[in-house]
Order: structure tokens, then C-alpha cells, then sequence
């Protein structure tokens, strides 16, 4: 119990560390790496929260994938941010005002893994039980993420694809206009010469 | 390109091994963690990094963009299309149980295909969004 305090403190001033890093930078690339650090502390909280599925997929897709994306995307950036000139102090009370009331609500929360709360008790006993006898796979996680909830996988990847296919379209049409505004340029400096 | 040896080497060391973990954490997503999503983009990660080290254009004759988009759609339509056949058995949509001789086998098989298609779909996006902002021409640079 005193080591899963001691380790959640740990990850906790981790976090805090980039967040007061992150706003303090100016320089893009270092903004990239520390979300990407961020994401990989968020990957071992919940990995003490046993939500080992998550994990997997936050260090793969927030501290991996999306690092290189975003990587490949600063290209197209200026190196550093401009710098915020517009007063900060109604935006830092705002913040305050809803972390104390965040916080304020966190101590009504049932304590994490207590049975008699009531998530525990609605549908999840039907969906443990079944997994073992309506399905025979070990991990729960992916019965219901495959098959309870389906649907919601399928909206998911159609998400995932819909999101690919916006962003092909975008960037293609682009280097069309492109080359067109150029033979465009080409044309009418060929007619005034 | 690099030029660095240590890098060209550690790539081609690593790419193979890196899509053996893909395919690991993709089929083995129904007794650990794992899945669909996360098999799709350590997939992924392996063309990107060759694409990273060996330039665009060695990546794009590795894995031709046409064959991408090809798959792109394709994992898409394999989880609906194994929604569409379990309706076509007489079931309802994505109810797995008809698809195999008991409802525990059809479960089996309806959840592999079904994960089978988000890896496809999530793998292919990430690279076609890697060489879609790497190949972007803008405006500004002729």
C-alpha cells in the first residue's frame, strides 16, 4: 500500500515536472518530446490503475505514434511559438476555480477497486461471467471491446479510417492547386515576357 | 537517407522483429493485452522507421502507396463484412455465435477477424497520414 503511494507520488511530480516544462517552453520540437514523455508517465499510472490495455495502447499511440505525426507535421511549422502577450491571469483563475472543484468532486469517488460501487455492479458481473462461459477468452478487455461492444469498435475504425481519408484528401488537392497556381505563374510570366 | 551505418543496419536488424511484436500483440490481443489498435500502430512503426532511415521513396517501393490505400479500406470492410455475413446467416449484425459450429467458436472467429480489421485499417492510416505529411509539397517552397 505505502509502495503504490510512494510510486503514484512519484508519477505524479513526473507529471506536474512536464506540465510546468510544457508551458514554459517556446521551442516546438521540445513541446513534442514532453507530450510524448507526458504520455509515457500516463502509460504507467495506468499500469499501477491495472488498466494494462490502456497502457499498451497510450505508450503506443500517444507516446509513439502520434510523436512521429507530429514530428512529421512540424516540418511545415515555425521553429518556435510566439510569445503570448494577452494577459494570463482570468485564464490561470479559471483553471484553479475548476481543479479546486475537480478535486472537491474526486472525494466522493467510491475507492478504486471497491466492489460495492456501483460500476461494479450494474452490468459488469454479466459481462465477467459471460466472457468465461458465452465467449471462452481469458481477457475481458477484448471480449468487450470486440464483441459486448462492437458497434461502438466499428464506429471506431470507420473514425480512424473517415479521419486517414480526410487528411489524404486534404494534403492531395493541395499539391494539385499547387502545381496548377505554378503552370498558372509560369504561364502568365511567359505572356508578359 | 542517413548515411550513418550503425542506423542502416539497426533498421534492418529491427524490422522484422518489430512486425513479429505487431503480429504478437495483434493475434494474442484475446488472452493478453493488446489488440487491434496497438498491433496496428507497432505495425506501422516499422515502415515509418524504415521510411525514416531509408528516405521516402525506398519506403514507398517497400510498401507501395496503392497497396496502402488498398488495405486501408479493406480492414474497414472486413469488420463490416463480418457484421453483413452474420446477418446474411440469420443473425443479427455483428453477432459472432453463427459464424462458427458453437457459439463459443464463433465468438473466436467473428473477434479474430474483427481485430484483424482494425489493425489493418489503424496500420495503414498511420502510414499513409507518415508519407501524406512527409511528401507534402507546401505553397511557400517551390
Amino acid at each position: 500500500m505505502i509502495s503504490e503511494l510512494v510510486i503514484n507520488a512519484f508519477l505524479v511530480t513526473v507529471m506536474l515536472g512536464i506540465g510546468i516544462a510544457l508551458l514554459r517552453t517556446r521551442t516546438v520540437i521540445f513541446t513534442v518530446v514532453l507530450t510524448s514523455a507526458y504520455s509515457l508517465i500516463a502509460a504507467l499510472m495506468f499500469i499501477t490503475l491495472d488498466a494494462v490495455d490502456v497502457a499498451f495502447t497510450e505508450a503506443s499511440v500517444g507516446a509513439g505514434i502520434s510523436t512521429i505525426l507530429f514530428l512529421a507535421a512540424m516540418a511545415y511549422l515555425p521553429k518556435e511559438e510566439e510569445k503570448n502577450l494577452n494577459s494570463q491571469i482570468l485564464p490561470a483563475i479559471s483553471c484553479m476555480v475548476l481543479g479546486g472543484i475537480l478535486i472537491w468532486c474526486s472525494y466522493d469517488l467510491p475507492e478504486i477497486g471497491l466492489l460495492s460501487s456501483p460500476i461494479h455492479q450494474h452490468i459488469v458481473p454479466d459481462y465477467i461471467l459471460g466472457t468465461r462461459d458465452d465467449i471462452d477468452i481469458p481477457n475481458i478487455v477484448t471480449a468487450v471491446l470486440a464483441s459486448y461492444r462492437g458497434y461502438d469498435t466499428f464506429g471506431e475504425t470507420i473514425v480512424v479510417f473517415t479521419a486517414g481519408v480526410a487528411v489524404l484528401a486534404l494534403l492531395k488537392n493541395n499539391t494539385k492547386a499547387i502545381k496548377q497556381n505554378n503552370n498558372k505563374s509560369k504561364k502568365k510570366v511567359g505572356k508578359h515576357a | 537517407m542517413h548515411k550513418n551505418p550503425i542506423l542502416r543496419i539497426s533498421t534492418k536488424i529491427l524490422f522484422a522483429p518489430i512486425i513479429l511484436f505487431g503480429l504478437y500483440v495483434q493475434f494474442h490481443g484475446d488472452f493478453g493485452p493488446g489488440g487491434g489498435f496497438q498491433a496496428g500502430v507497432i505495425v506501422a512503426s516499422a515502415f515509418i522507421l524504415y521510411s525514416i532511415v531509408f528516405g521516402l521513396d525506398e519506403g514507398k517501393k517497400l510498401f507501395p502507396s496503392n497497396i496502402n490505400l488498398f488495405l486501408l479500406a479493406l480492414g474497414g470492410l472486413l469488420y463490416g463484412g463480418v457484421g453483413i455475413a452474420s446477418m446474411i446467416l440469420g443473425e443479427e449484425f455483428l453477432s459472432y455465435n453463427i459464424l462458427g459450429s458453437t457459439p463459443q467458436s464463433g465468438q473466436h472467429v467473428g473477434i479474430l477477424l474483427v481485430e484483424f480489421g482494425v489493425g489493418l485499417t489503424v496500420s495503414n492510416v498511420m502510414i499513409a497520414l507518415f508519407n501524406a505529411f512527409v511528401g507534402f509539397k507546401s505553397g511557400k517552397d517551390k
